[in-house]
């Protein structure tokens, strides 16, 4: 596999972004390295093919978003909307995350190595978020589909009217938002976990964890509770 | 819109080079904010009983001579004048609370945007890049600055509605978002002998601050208590005697991102504009908490105790 590298400085995001859209889908040019991304906005978003693209650096915001087979390595702090929509792939950030990282993301794996701030997997649709730290408020809002790891601390609001999503918190839930409920760890649970942690490669043990998810009281129309609507 | 941008040296031998480092992070911010700009730069403290006035005049030819000359008269104060673009850096023996009743009732158009020791506040309507050469700012030495690049919503594009807003002595507020109850409060701070310069939101917002601190509140609890009573979206950036506070609504989406080295701490609105620092590479980066009070440089406690 050969090494590409793209300078961000001379040829500018849409110059990065043009180049790796143009590649053929058997390319063997798979491996690319951008250098200075100095906090630009939307860069390797879009990307439909099997690509390995490592950012040396710090990004703005929309990165890796639409993202479909890539794996993409952030080495640095990432903006707003890291990986939002992703539909398949890997997305993963060395740093921190601005807020909502990985929103309304359809697929693939998410990895925060560090904190991921508010809304973090906000109306997310079936994408893998593992955040190796703590996430902020109203996290996994609107959650219909997929999982949220948080091996720290999660802020106020976690699953604010959340469809169906598991979202698994290590450590202190600041607490919970309507409809949001703690449930059960079981077998089926605990492995699940177990393959997310792997994945993300995190060493902590699924049994540290607690589960969350969504008591279906909301976004089932039930006569019985019209008063609470 | 809007873009805010601070940095406070952490490593006092980078003086020099304050307003060099500082300009391309607030021309970066210029298309989140085309409409004016304005900073507020700390340096050159004046002695002890003196006051360094930035004053403003739509006039670009004003005499500022014949107003020091009619201040020291009238006053019988000593004072200096440093004319930069259609600003003047006014340094007089004349404390705030008797020079600024003489300058309203003499020169009722001249508007005074900063007072204190080491403040300097210029502002004006147009592209950053042209607000930054007209004051020289490039050449600027100093500890900290913090500064906006406007993009008007709620009210009309001006050079008194432009950031920073001065809010006391040293103090200056500048605002990415809008408040949606700012017409109430402003009519409670006029009943409170607060006086209104423009429309603008933020006018609002620093005039709250203002009072706040004039109670005997300290600028930490000044901002902590904005998060209950201001309504709105907002993340705040306030620059002090000795450094710089941020602090942001509950709801926090109006963007904000702290980075920090050893020798810098550097708040923006997106990180590109940290991108151009030295060392921003390396830099310690995250977004603050909504309602957690930031503060870098001991939140100017002598003047806001």
């Amino acid at each position: 596999m050969s090494l590409n590298h793209l300078d961000l400085k001379k040829i500018g995001v849409r110059g990065i972004n043009e180049k790796l859209h143009s590649l053929a889908a058997n390319t063997n040019k798979k491996h690319w390295i951008v250098i200075n991304p100095m906090g630009q906005h939307s860069i390797a978003v879009g990307l439909a093919g099997a690509l390995q693209i490592d950012i040396k650096g710090h990004v703005g915001f929309y990165c890796g978003g639409m993202n479909k087979e890539a794996e993409i390595t952030i080495e640095g702090h990432a903006g707003v909307g890291t990986a939002e929509n992703m539909m398949s792939g890997v997305v993963w950030v060395k740093g921190n995350t601005s807020e909502s990282a990985g929103a309304t993301g359809n697929g693939g794996l998410l990895v925060v190595e560090g904190d991921a701030s508010s809304r973090c997997g906000i109306s997310m649709k079936g994408i893998d978020i593992v955040v190796g730290g703590s996430v902020g408020h109203m996290s996994a809002f609107m959650a219909q589909r997929g999982n949220l790891v948080v091996c720290g601390n999660a802020g106020e609001a976690l699953g604010d009217s959340i469809y169906e999503a598991s979202l698994y918190v290590k450590g202190k839930v600041e607490n919970l938002g309507a409809d949001c409920i703690e449930k059960e760890m079981r077998v089926e649970h605990l492995e699940d976990l177990a393959k997310l942690l792997e994945r993300a490669k995190r060493k902590e043990k699924p049994s540290q964890f607690r589960r969350y998810g969504s008591a279906r009281k909301l976004y089932t129309f039930n006569v019985d509770h019209a008063d609470l609507y | 819109m809007c873009g805010i941008v601070g940095l406070y040296l952490k490593n006092l031998k980078l003086k020099p080079k304050l307003g060099q480092m500082f300009k391309p992070m607030i021309i970066e911010m210029t298309n989140r904010g085309p409409d004016s700009a304005g900073v507020a730069i700390y340096r050159n403290p004046v002695k002890k009983n003196e006051t360094k006035f930035s004053l403003a005049h739509d006039d670009e030819k004003y005499d500022w001579k014949k107003l020091n000359a009619g201040l020291k008269k009238a006053l019988k104060a000593k004072g200096t004048i440093q004319k930069i673009g259609n600003h003047c850096l006014l340094i007089t023996t004349t404390k705030e609370a008797t020079a600024i009743p003489w300058l309203k009732q003499n020169h009722p158009k001249v508007r005074v945007v900063g007072s204190g020791h080491s403040i300097e506040i210029f502002k004006e309507t147009g592209l950053p890049a042209n607000v930054y050469d007209k004051f020289n700012l490039d050449a600027a030495q100093g500890t900290h600055i913090i500064g906006h690049t406007r993009m008007a919503t709620e009210s009309a594009v001006t050079t008194a509605g432009s950031h920073p807003f001065a809010t006391g002595a040293d103090l200056c507020l500048v605002h990415n978002g809008s408040l949606s109850n700012h017409n109430r409060l402003r009519e409670y701070l006029k009943k409170e002998g607060i006086e209104f310069q423009t429309q603008n939101d933020t006018e609002v917002a620093a005039a709250y601050m203002t009072h706040k601190l004039r109670c005997g509140v300290s600028l930490k609890q000044a901002l902590t208590d904005s998060v209950t009573d201001l309504d709105g979206f907002f993340t705040f950036l306030v620059g002090t005697e000795d450094g710089f506070a941020v602090v942001r609504d509950p709801i926090a989406c109006k963007h904000a991102v702290i980075a920090e080295t050893d020798d810098w701490v550097a708040m923006a609105t997106e990180y590109r504009a940290i991108a151009h620092l030295p060392g921003a590479d390396k830099a310690k980066i995250w977004e603050p908490a909504p309602s957690v009070v930031y503060s870098w440089g001991g939140e100017g406690k002598k003047k806001a105790a």
